[in-house]
């Protein structure tokens, strides 16, 4: 019998620098095997986030880009406006993306570039030490807001995906999770309709995928799986929040969202 | 080629896909959206790429993700417009990727003034953005010269792999003069595959490119910034570009001077000569490297008794005015800006107030 669980070609053969139970892990695997099963490594970039992904692109085997912070998306705009052959995604934190990158992406979305971002929120600034981000949920203690989140001061944690669901300018966005197996079995699903969308030029899609930071939360990683169940999920429903089919949102996000929290 | 009579920015552009360049990524700006606005047709008929983005910030990493392909690609902007994108070029200088960037100056600082200016020079020259880069910086002072300086750069940024800016004032992108497309300047782009995130099938090799700038390890880095330097310094050696004007033997001033600045200060070196003052020029075409022993070997010349940088900014170029003449000889600078241009009239009065009390 052969091998029934091997290590994607598009991912490489490197311990990360993950930290214990960090979810990107899981997420760059995800990605690995959409592009193995695709076929498409031979013509794909990715393109890094600087955050705790900035390395990412030791991980897997294909051409990469470092991107400068929150501005993956200008540069997935360049690289697919010359070359739409290519197969080109962003990998993005919350922190690149949400907040530094906010434009970026938004116009990038806006525009209906034929690219895929990967977007990994997990509520933190997670490379330089647990700041606030603009995912970061009420009352939750960052170390740059110690006594919790005061959305009087600063607002209510950004929904990337139903931000940019609400464009007019047809896309997929959804969110998922990487807490759960029967979440990351639905993220695979997802990630892999946003490269087929690419394949068939249809659209700009985000997969956001809800993720745990045990390390800047303070938790082990069991803890950080339970508190991104219990506290991020009912914040951040998943779902799809708009395809390219029409409908926004579409149809089944609302039962989706239901079963998942 | 016959001439053609054509506006300053639009030849740029048009200069630009004679080059073969098919890759334009812009955000407006007054005095050079002509730029954007002639490319916004022209491109699409060669099946190029115009995509007008939606800041400058962006706009610079669009042309970093269009670079990493390895093909042609350019932008036109102004002044503060610049100031967004340095975030990006110091990005693209230190991935080392061949592009162009034109800046046709405005007054600043702030918001400034929407004419012509010469007040970007540190900008340009000494940096913009963060870190130990360089532009190759070119200084045309005709509306042909920055036609065979835009299809110039691109061999240029590939040669070197380095961004290449075109300084231009708004003057330079806003007047009309006969222009002639030459031939001989459209070029192939240089082979990328060594380098540029092209896609490995295309490479036909299973060996992925990959293009960064983080560089954790000190000893890396530095060997990372020896090698930029090396490049830096190479185009000292082989880039260096000027051209004097009267410099001769008697001459008992010399302007230094670039862009259409230079062109005022030569009608006024016309005149003086004509009252018996023997004046002469160093007009710098690369303001990165400067042509620093050039300015040098002409402010030695037996009579002279002072240098005067004549320029539309506070004191810049003179920075490096004296940086090449080395105390030799005294330095002066003479400048206006905010879109008013110094007069042939007060460069010659400048001129001779400065021989009179030299003497
Ligand atoms: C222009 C700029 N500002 C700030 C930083 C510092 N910085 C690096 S990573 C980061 C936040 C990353 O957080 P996120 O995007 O959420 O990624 P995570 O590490 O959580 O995966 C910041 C602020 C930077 N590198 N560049
Ligand atoms: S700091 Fe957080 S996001 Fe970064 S590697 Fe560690 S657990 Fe993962
Ligand atoms: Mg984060």
């Amino acid at each position: 019998m052969g091998k029934t669980f091997r290590r994607p070609q598009a991912l490489a053969e490197t311990p990360t620098h993950y930290c214990p139970g960090c979810t990107h892990g899981i997420a760059h695997r995800l990605v690995a095997e959409v592009i193995d099963e695709l076929g498409i490594r031979g013509r794909t970039v990715g393109i890094a986030p600087v955050g705790c992904a900035v390395l990412c692109y030791n991980y897997f085997t294909f051409d990469f880009i470092e991107a400068a912070h929150g501005r993956a998306p200008a540069i997935a705009t360049g690289l697919k406006r010359v070359r739409p052959d290519l197969v080109v995604f962003t990998y993005q934190g919350d922190g690149d993306l949400a907040s530094i990158g906010m434009s970026e992406i938004v116009h990038a979305a806006n525009r209906g570039e034929k690219f895929v971002t990967v977007f990994i929120n997990n509520a933190v600034y997670g490379m330089t030490g647990g700041q606030m981000a603009p995912t970061t949920l009420p009352d939750q203690r960052t170390t740059t807001s110690p006594f919790g989140r005061k959305v009087a001061q600063t607002g209510m944690p950004v929904k990337m995906a139903e931000l940019l669901a609400a464009l007019e300018t047809p896309g997929y966005i959804v969110r998922e999770a990487l807490i759960r197996p029967k979440y990351i079995q639905r993220a695979k699903k997802a990630i892999r309709n946003a490269f087929s969308y690419q394949l068939e030029n249809r659209c700009f899609s985000l997969v956001e995928l809800i993720s745990t930071c045990p390390t800047n939360w303070g938790m082990t990683p069991i803890e950080a799986l339970s508190w991104a169940e219990e506290k991020m999920l009912p914040y951040y429903p998943l779902g799809v929040f708009k395809s390219p089919e029409g409908g926004r949102p579409a149809p089944g996000a609302a039962e989706r969202s239901a079963d998942a929290a | 080629m016959a001439k053609v009579l054509m506006k300053g920015n639009e030849a740029i552009a048009e200069a630009a896909v004679r080059a073969g360049c098919r890759n334009y990524f812009a955000y407006p700006i007054t005095p050079q959206s002509e730029v954007a606005e002639y490319l916004s047709r022209r491109l699409p008929e060669v099946g190029g790429v115009f995509l007008q983005g939606e800041s400058e910030v962006a706009v610079s990493y669009m042309i970093f993700g269009a670079a990493a392909t390895g093909e042609r690609v350019f932008t036109t902007s102004s002044s503060p417009g610049i100031s967004l994108m340095s975030e990006g070029i110091s990005y693209i200088a230190a991935a080392e990727l061949p592009c162009v960037f034109v800046n046709i100056m405005r007054g600043g600082p702030g918001l400034g003034g929407i004419l012509p200016s010469q007040a970007d020079y540190f900008q340009a020259v000494k940096g913009g953005g963060h870190g130990d880069y360089r532009l190759l910086v070119l200084a045309p002072a005709s509306v042909q010269e920055a036609v065979e300086m835009m299809m110039e750069a691109f061999p240029l940024a590939e040669k070197y792999r380095n961004p290449v800016m075109i300084l231009g004032d708004g003057l330079i992108g806003q007047m009309m003069e006969p222009v002639e497309f030459r031939d001989d300047l459209n070029t192939e782009p240089a082979p990328a595959d060594d380098w540029a995130t092209s896609g490995m099938d295309r490479r036909g090799r299973d060996r992925r490119n990959l293009i960064r700038t983080l560089y954790l390890v000190p000893s890396e880095l530095n060997a990372h910034n020896l090698k930029l330097k090396a490049k830096y310094d190479r185009m000292r050696r082989e880039e260096v570009r000027w051209e004097n004007y009267a410099v001769d033997p008697s001459i008992r001033l010399l302007l230094v001077s670039y862009g259409t600045m230079s062109r005022v200060c030569r009608t006024a070196i016309d005149r003086l000569r004509e009252e018996g003052l023997a004046v002469g020029m160093v007009r710098p075409k690369t303001l990165f490297p400067f042509p620093r022993e050039a300015v040098l070997a002409a402010a030695r010349q037996g009579e002279v008794r002072a240098v005067l940088s004549v320029e539309m900014s506070m004191g810049q170029l003179v920075e490096d005015v004296e940086w090449s003449v080395r105390g030799v000889r005294p330095v002066f600078w003479f400048g206006k800006c905010g879109g008013e241009v110094p007069t042939p009239e007060e460069v010659m009065a400048e001129a001779r107030r400065i021989l009179r009390e030299s003497e």
